[in-house]
């Protein structure tokens, strides 16, 4: 009686530290436009990032971008600028910022927001035309953006 | 660094919008050797702030894609003209008339495409084309009004404009339509959805460069309908405008609402001086 209320008092608390490392995109902290703590607490995985930016579904970079490294996906768009040596121009904190929410860097910028549930005009069901109803996923997950993250940190 | 980012951007862009847009520049359009399209033209007044020329989306199409436009048996939009020329002297409704009872032949509506949608007295706010179609149907002819970008909506509407191809579209945006002109400027630059973009943001700041696989034009309507190659067959104005908001992952407005009536009536102004096109071909 006794060890199973320890193991569920262990176990919540594991729970609760996963969750508390796992920042929300409602308490994610600026300083002009950079984010310094991980949102997750976790390292990225660059190998990951790379997929994420390169595919429809998910960060979809390369619809706006051209990343010379990713040059054997087709199709690269040329409506932002050229993300070779992303970074060496900016900092791992600058990248986060711009990726969580780049108008806090570029303040009229077309680049979405990938970590922003609020303040949306119109919020569509993904896809669909229909409004949203329902909680908001941003429109990538945290340890995501840590991946793509890691990913531009490789850009030199 | 951030200064660095953002002139670096700034050169390139203007370099890929340089080059993008004068790849096509030598392209003209002619249809059927003799209706001259004016593809490109000086923009009006109301847009002198934001460009200075004015596109048709035919010049940033496909050399095949333009082709297809050059001559009516290329067209495959013109079977659904044929379509509407049927229609439009088909009887229809409890008064037993048809459109060429009270109108004449469809060529007597030259000229009429290229102003509308326009501020009508009578029913004392603005009209498009398929609306005042609508009217004839209901009000002169006892017959049911058409669903909105409906094929018959469609086809009859690029019935009236293929008889005004070659004609400089020509939408008054002063007088009692004003306010529905303003309405549809501030649509056009509201930002929607959860990638938060405007029609700015791709058609205005963007025209020119590719995103992912599309060349992005001014989303000029002189050329509605279009016959897409996507979907095989013509599509409308508001049908467009339905699936780019979807695009940004907002909940759109639906065909026919009076957002895109007047949202129709601004972007259309926003081509006024190109030529009216269509039943136009795109990708
Ligand atoms: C709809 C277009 C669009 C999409 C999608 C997009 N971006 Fe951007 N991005 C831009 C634009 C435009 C800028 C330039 C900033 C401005 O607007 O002034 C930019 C700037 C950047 C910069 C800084 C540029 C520099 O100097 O190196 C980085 C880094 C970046 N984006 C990364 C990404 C990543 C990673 C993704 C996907 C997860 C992404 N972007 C998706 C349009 C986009
Ligand atoms: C995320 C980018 C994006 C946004 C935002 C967007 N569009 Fe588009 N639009 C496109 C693409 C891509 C095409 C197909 C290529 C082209 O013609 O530009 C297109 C095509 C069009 C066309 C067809 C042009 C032709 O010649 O057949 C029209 C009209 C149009 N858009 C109007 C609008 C309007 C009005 C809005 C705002 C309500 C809007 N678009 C918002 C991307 C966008």
């Amino acid at each position: 009686m006794k060890r199973t209320t320890i193991t569920l008092v262990a176990l919540l608390a594991g729970l609760t530290t996963a969750n508390a490392e796992t920042v929300t995109p409602e308490n994610v902290t600026f300083e002009e436009g950079a984010v310094a703590q991980s949102l997750t607490g976790q390292p990225g995985d660059a190998m990951s990032g790379a997929k994420i930016a390169s595919t429809k579904s998910q960060g979809n970079c390369v619809a706006c971008h051209e990343i010379t490294d990713l040059a054997d996906v087709p199709f690269h768009g040329e409506v932002g600028p050229l993300l070779d040596g992303a970074g060496d121009r900016w900092s791992e904190a600058e990248l986060r910022g711009l990726l969580v929410d780049s108008k806090r860097t570029f303040e009229e910028t077309v680049m979405p927001a990938f970590y922003k549930t609020t303040g949306f005009n119109r919020l569509g069901n993904a896809y669909t035309g229909k409004a949203h109803e329902g909680d908001v996923e941003p429109l990538l997950t945290a340890q995501q953006i840590e991946d793509v993250v890691a990913y531009l940190m490789t850009l030199q | 660094m951030k200064t660095y980012g953002i002139a670096a951007l700034m050169a390139a862009s203007t370099l890929i919008g340089a080059t993008s847009a004068t790849a096509d520049e030598s392209a003209e359009l002619i249809i059927n050797g003799e209706i001259e399209i004016v593809t490109r033209t000086a923009a009006p007044a109301h847009l002198s702030d934001a460009m200075d020329e004015v596109i048709s989306g035919w010049v940033f199409r496909s050399d095949q894609t333009q082709a297809m436009q050059q001559d009516d048996f290329d067209n495959p939009g013109l079977i659904w003209v044929e379509a509407a020329e049927e229609a439009w002297a088909t009887p229809e409704g409890t008064n037993g008339k048809s459109c060429a009872d009270c109108h004449g032949d469809a060529e007597s509506m030259a000229g009429v495409k290229a102003t509308y949608p326009k501020w009508n007295a009578e029913a004392e706010k603005v009209n498009t084309l398929q609306m005042q179609m609508n009217d004839c149907r209901v009000n002169r002819m006892g017959a049911e009004a058409w669903g909105y970008d409906k094929a018959p909506a469609i086809n009859m509407e690029a019935l009236l404009s293929s008889v005004s191809r070659g004609m400089p579209v020509n939408v008054a945006i002063d007088g009692p339509g004003q306010a529905t002109w303003e309405m549809g400027k501030e649509l056009y630059y509201t930002r929607t959805g959860q990638l938060d973009l405007s029609c700015a943001s791709c058609h205005e700041e963007n025209y020119g460069n590719m995103i992912r696989a599309d060349h992005l034009s001014q989303g000029q309507i002189n050329g509605f309908p279009t016959y897409r190659l996507k979907n095989t067959k013509l599509n409308g104005v508001h049908s467009r405008f339905k699936g780019c908001i979807r695009d940004t992952r907002a909940h759109t407005y639906n065909p026919g609402s009076d957002e895109f009536v007047a949202l129709e009536m601004y972007v259309a102004s926003r081509g006024n001086g190109l030529s009216v096109e269509g039943p136009s071909v795109r990708n």
